[in-house]
């Protein structure tokens, strides 16, 4: 580089035998000082930013149970699509707070409940009824009524969710995390 | 002097902006020869990208980012606010035109060996460039927030939720939660409009910066290869030499193709129209076909096509080998810059669109997608009224099997077609296959009486090869 033009108001940079000097130190720790200052104010900010972009890792809603319907109303052997709100949903959910599920009436007292999503990548299953097939439309999963894969790139079956009859006859279904990882 | 003379006279004297610009507007380019043509794809995708900006910050003011709402404000622009339609038209295909123009242009920087010395750095941004638009792209088609943006957040976070030691992790960062909700929706507006522009004009300045300072490549010339040694100072005698200032000798070019492919998208805005909203993104509407946009389709058939045992390592790692393998071309940053002279170069270049435009192609098909909507055979297809056939003419429709299986034009493409599948196989293979499945057909020997499966199999035997007898 061409040596730069003297400019009788700008100091020159420090020569060889400056550096050692008193005033050379003095504008290290001064260079020193912003820039550790600066990373100090950087990682004030950073933490909260941070944070809260990872809050939903860190902090998990509570699990609970939902009322799906009034066990009268469920015929035994038939599956149907139920659904129920998440858990603590934010107020501007909307229609997304909602959860679907296939339930099935097995018997008197049992019931069994499908999560919707193919473990392949999360498309939503539907139901067949006269093949008892609950069908994939991404990439043609299929499972057996039982949840088993029956066809198809799916790695594992149909995940289920716990239900149960409360005292008062109504069907719950506990919610969970997405099944999907 | 006038007064506008006088007061731009003012401002350049304080400023100095007149004077630099003036200066980079003029800035010596080498001439382009019979080449000048191919160097335009880089401004048309930083016009797009304006226009993107534009038509983003347009849209923002009406579009609400709310889970419960963003679908109405769609419907809103598109049907009742004036102009919105076109709106949303141009933004939608000129996002379609940042993926192409991106893509063409780092095809032609790669064809002429631009990226070598000392422009490796520039490519390197351009790299950048490339993985955030495609992320722009991806996060946009998200925010239209229909049926089919839901699913497909659920599938992009299912993909990253393979990820080993952090896939759940990243997956519910993605939802913004441990399902989607209030907070997903929210977090992609933010990424799509403040977070990634923000990187994207980052990346821009220094994009353009290095073009200004290493200056644009010389169209490639047969035995003419890089010498990092001797380049730099042969590329300034070239432009000592042979130089023509960029405005207007080289500028003419890249106004008039940039401004032919806005038309392109305002007409086609004009005439076609933006996507039709899909359903509402209700989670409990489970008729749901999800895809992506057409320039995401390669993809989706390339996850589709995959054998599951790879899946893993193909949807993590595949992604990371491409994003390696474009940062790490610049290590091969001197020898001949001319594609004759490159044969691996040209290869790579005819390999890339082959696959793309394949892959897209089989994606716009699908045929690993059962077909749901198939209309059952008609008494035409089914061609005898004896009742057994007949009853196993609707059962080949109601248990499904339809949704793979083609009859007469009528039905999936998942399975073999069954048109002719009575002069193939004999009553007992038929028999076999139908209660114990196959590949990727599921077993049925549980929910068929003898009854369904006689009927069925006395249908699939009448479907016979037109002019032979019936196999019974």
């Amino acid at each position: 580089m061409a040596d730069a033009p003297t400019d009788p108001e700008v100091p020159a940079a420090p020569s060889a035998a400056e550096k050692g000097t008193p005033e050379y130190t003095r504008r290290q720790f001064l260079g020193l000082l912003s820039a550790g200052v600066g990373a100090l104010g950087a990682v004030l900010v950073a933490i909260p930013f941070v944070s809260f972009l990872l809050a939903p890792l860190l902090k998990q809603p509570e699990q609970v149970w939902r009322a799906v319907g009034a066990s009268s109303t469920f015929k035994i052997g038939e599956t149907v699509e139920v659904a129920f709100q998440d858990p603590s949903p934010l107020p501007y959910a909307g229609v997304s707070a909602q959860t679907a599920a296939w339930l099935r009436r097995e018997s008197e007292t049992t019931f069994r409940a499908f999560a919707v999503n193919c473990t392949h990548l999360g498309c939503p299953v539907q139901w067949l009824p006269d093949g008892k097939l609950f069908l994939c439309p991404c990439h043609g999963g299929v499972y057996y009524e039982d949840g088993q894969v029956a066809a198809g790139p799916p790695p594992h079956p149909l995940p289920q969710y716990e239900v149960r009859v409360n005292a008062a006859g109504q069907v719950e279904i506990r919610t969970q995390r997405v099944p999907i990882a | 002097m006038g007064l506008v003379k006088r007061i731009l006279a003012f401002l350049d004297d304080r400023t100095g902006l007149g004077t630099f610009i003036g200066g980079l507007a003029a800035h010596p380019v080498p001439n382009g020869g019979r080449a000048w043509w191919w160097y335009v794809f880089g401004s048309a995708t930083l016009f797009i990208f304006i226009i993107q900006v534009t038509t983003g910050i347009a849209l923002a003011t009406a579009y609400i980012p709310a889970t419960g709402d963003a679908y109405k404000s769609i419907d809103f622009i598109t049907n009742q606010a004036p102009l919105g339609n076109l709106l949303r038209g141009i933004h939608n295909y000129g996002a379609s035109a940042m993926v192409v123009l991106i893509g063409v242009h780092a095809l032609q920087v790669f064809l002429f060996g631009s990226y070598k010395f000392p422009r490796e750095v520039n490519w390197l941004s351009g790299s950048v460039l490339l993985l955030l638009t495609l992320a722009m792209a991806f996060t946009g088609q998200l925010l239209r927030w229909d049926q089919t943006a839901f699913w497909s957040i659920i599938v992009a976070a299912s993909q990253a939720g393979r990820a080993p030691l952090i896939g759940p992790q990243l997956a519910q960062f993605l939802l913004g939660g441990d399902t989607v909700g209030g907070a997903t929706l929210s977090r992609f507006y933010a990424f799509h409009v403040f977070f990634i522009p923000a990187l994207i004009f980052g990346v821009i300045g220094l994009h353009l910066y290095m073009v200004l300072h290493a200056g644009v490549s010389e169209p490639p010339q047969i035995g003419r290869p890089v010498d990092p040694k001797t380049y730099r100072q042969w590329y300034h005698d070239l432009l000592k030499r042979e130089g023509v200032p960029f405005w207007p000798d080289a500028a003419w070019r890249d106004a008039l193709f940039g401004v032919a492919v806005i038309v392109v998208v305002v007409i086609l805005a004009w005439v076609v129209g933006p996507p039709v909203l899909g359903k509402p993104p209700d989670p409990t509407i489970l008729q749901a076909d999800p895809r992506p946009d057409w320039y995401f389709l390669w993809y989706f058939a390339v996850l589709a096509l995959l054998p599951p045992g790879v899946e893993d390592y193909v949807i993590i790692g595949g992604p990371l080998a491409l994003g390696l393998m474009l940062f790490l071309l610049p290590l091969a940053n001197r020898g001949e810059r001319h594609p004759a002279r490159r044969p691996w170069a040209i290869g790579i270049a005819i390999a890339i669109v082959l696959l793309v435009a394949t892959l897209s192609v089989a994606g716009q098909i699908s045929a690993w997608s059962p077909n749901f909507t198939a209309p059952a055979l008609s008494a035409q297809v089914i061609g005898s009224s004896d009742p057994h056939l007949v009853r196993g003419a609707g059962l080949f429709h109601t248990k499904g099997c339809q949704d793979c299986h083609t009859i007469a034009g009528a039905g999936g493409q998942r399975g073999p077609d069954l048109t002719e599948v009575g002069s193939r196989r004999t009553r007992e293979q038929l028999i076999t296959r139908i209660l114990n499945g196959g590949t990727n057909m599921p077993a049925y020997g549980t929910s068929m009486t003898p009854q369904d499966l006689s009927d069925l199999v006395d249908f699939l035997q009448s479907r016979q090869q037109a002019g032979s007898q019936s196999g019974r």
